[in-house]
């Protein structure tokens, strides 16, 4: 016993790769579904938040990330895309990564495509901004002055959507997908604080704990926290609306289900394993 | 002189900026709004700066062949390609460098992240001993979010006899979402709280003159 302990204390890391792997490629290829339950939380607050916006609102998204996080945060960015399309809500895009930008014209084509959304009219995609939370400052006296075109180089005037938006205050809420800084923290220190503009969030599962507390001060009207906010929102799409299409952060639950019992496994195997040899060293000082 | 000018303009600045959150009038707000204008100007200036710099280490790394230099040409090259095909045809859906950026940038910034996985299931194995009192409590806590965050967490919970009819058939996730919303957050806040304050503190040594690191030198 204590032998085999001794081996699995030090295991060869390739079998935890090859065992990491496995969690993740099995249960995509079984398609394996568990249930999500939905209940009040900051995944049903942000869709309540949007739920509630009359039709003709206009919301801002920040699309805040780059490939890296694409796995977490884009299943939301489409899933609130569709939400917004679908409840006759205008949006209009941007990002303050650089990348974040193509990204978020793929979520937002690949939803007006499927529900009729019309560029310039519904949505438009402004595109990256440099300077962070100033830029957000700045675009509390003047969306124009950031932005003085699209990201396809469309003059600020010429664009129907915009007309009737001049500054962050114009917007009736704003939502930062957001995969570090500058993100979240900077749209609630200025879009919120300073104009009072209703900020909701998505972030990484690792970046979630943080915005617990604009949460508790109301700074934030809801959150999604990785994939797992991701699949609640698209699990509250397809129970209140019918007809909504299942999105990409649900079938990932079931991979992400099973590789944290493959840590948590791990973690047990490592601290029996220490355990022991603590108690046997304990004794052999004896 | 050279140590004078750009305390001065810090200092200007800084009270201009703070001043415009207090006194959302003129002069203050105009001034607060060209200096954001000038801001946004002087980081997009950044972004030339940091391609050349790019260009510059990177062509030293191939002149010298320091260690691992195989990789700048292809970081050069990849630099190159993408900035012609945005210069040359824009970066509207369907062009090259939207191509791209759909076929290779974003796959391969997904891979990176993804290896993350790896990692933390290596290290978690290792370093993740319970060790004392409080390892054992960050222990106990780590495996009760890693649960209640994922579906599996309560599907488990309700095979326990009784479990699925009781008051609280989803107990894993409503403890995990406790533990984000109470201790959790109170921790965040005192992080949050204290980090503040030292920005403040910096801020104001920085517009008064005290904090001078950012000039450069020893002086």
């Amino acid at each position: 016993m204590g032998r085999l302990l001794e081996r699995l204390d030090k295991v060869d890391r390739r079998v935890i790769y090859i065992l990491m792997a496995a969690s993740v490629i099995v249960p995509l290829a079984l398609k394996l579904d568990f249930p999500i339950p939905i209940g009040s939380g900051p995944s049903m607050d942000l869709y309540m938040a949007i739920d509630t916006l009359p039709p003709g609102s206009t919301v801002i998204i920040s699309f805040d990330y780059d490939p890296s996080t694409k796995a977490e945060l884009q299943p939301m960015a489409v899933a609130l895309t569709r939400h917004l399309f679908g409840h006759g809500v205008r949006v209009i895009g941007m990002a303050m990564w650089p990348q974040g930008a193509s990204l978020g014209q793929q979520a937002m084509a690949q939803a007006a495509d499927s529900l009729g959304a019309e560029q310039y009219e519904d949505w438009v995609n402004l595109g990256y901004t440099v300077g962070a939370g100033v830029s957000l400052l700045r675009m509390g006296s003047s969306i124009e002055a950031v932005y003085p075109q699209d990201r396809d180089g469309v003059p600020y005037d010429s664009i129907p959507l915009m007309r009737d938006v001049r500054r962050l205050g114009d917007v009736d809420l704003a939502i930062s997908l957001s995969a570090g800084d500058p993100g979240i923290h900077s749209w609630v220190m200025m879009a919120k604080d300073t104009y009072g503009v209703p900020v909701g969030g998505g972030c990484t599962a690792v970046s979630a704990p943080e915005f617990y507390t604009y949460l508790g001060t109301g700074q934030l009207v809801g959150l999604l926290g990785g994939l797992r906010g991701a699949a609640d929102y698209e699990t509250i799409l397809r129970e209140r609306i019918p007809g909504a299409p299942g999105g990409l952060a649900t079938p990932g639950m079931a991979a992400q289900s099973i590789s944290h019992l493959v840590i948590m496994g791990f973690i047990v195997i490592g601290n029996v394993a220490f355990i022991a040899g603590r108690s046997k060293r304990k004794g052999g000082a004896k | 002189m050279r140590l004078f000018v750009p305390l001065f303009m810090t200092f200007i600045c800084g009270m201009i900026i703070i001043l415009q959150f207090f006194v959302p009038h003129r002069p203050f707000s105009t001034l607060g709004e060209r200096l954001t204008d000038w801001y946004m100007i002087v980081a997009s200036a950044a972004i030339f700066l940091g391609a050349v710099n790019l260009l510059q280490v990177h062509s030293a790394r191939i002149r010298f062949r320091q260690k691992n230099w195989q990789y700048s040409p292809v970081v050069i090259g990849g630099f190159l390609v993408m900035m012609a095909a945005g210069f040359g045809w824009g970066v509207a859906d369907g062009r090259p460098f939207d191509w791209m950026f759909q076929t290779m940038v974003v796959p391969m910034g997904a891979t990176m992240f993804s290896l993350l996985a790896f990692f933390v299931a290596s290290a978690a194995f290792r370093a993740f001993r319970s060790s004392n009192w409080r390892a054992t409590l960050l222990l106990v806590s780590a495996f009760i979010v890693m649960l209640g965050r994922v579906p599996i967490g309560d599907v488990i919970w309700r095979l326990i006899p009784g479990a699925a009819a009781s008051s609280h058939p989803n107990l894993v996730n409503e403890i995990a979402e406790w533990i984000m919303q109470v201790p959790n957050m109170a921790g965040q806040r005192a992080v949050m709280i204290g980090a503040s304050l030292g920005v403040v503190a910096t801020s104001l040594r920085m517009i008064f003159g005290i904090e001078r690191s950012y000039l450069g030198g020893s002086d």
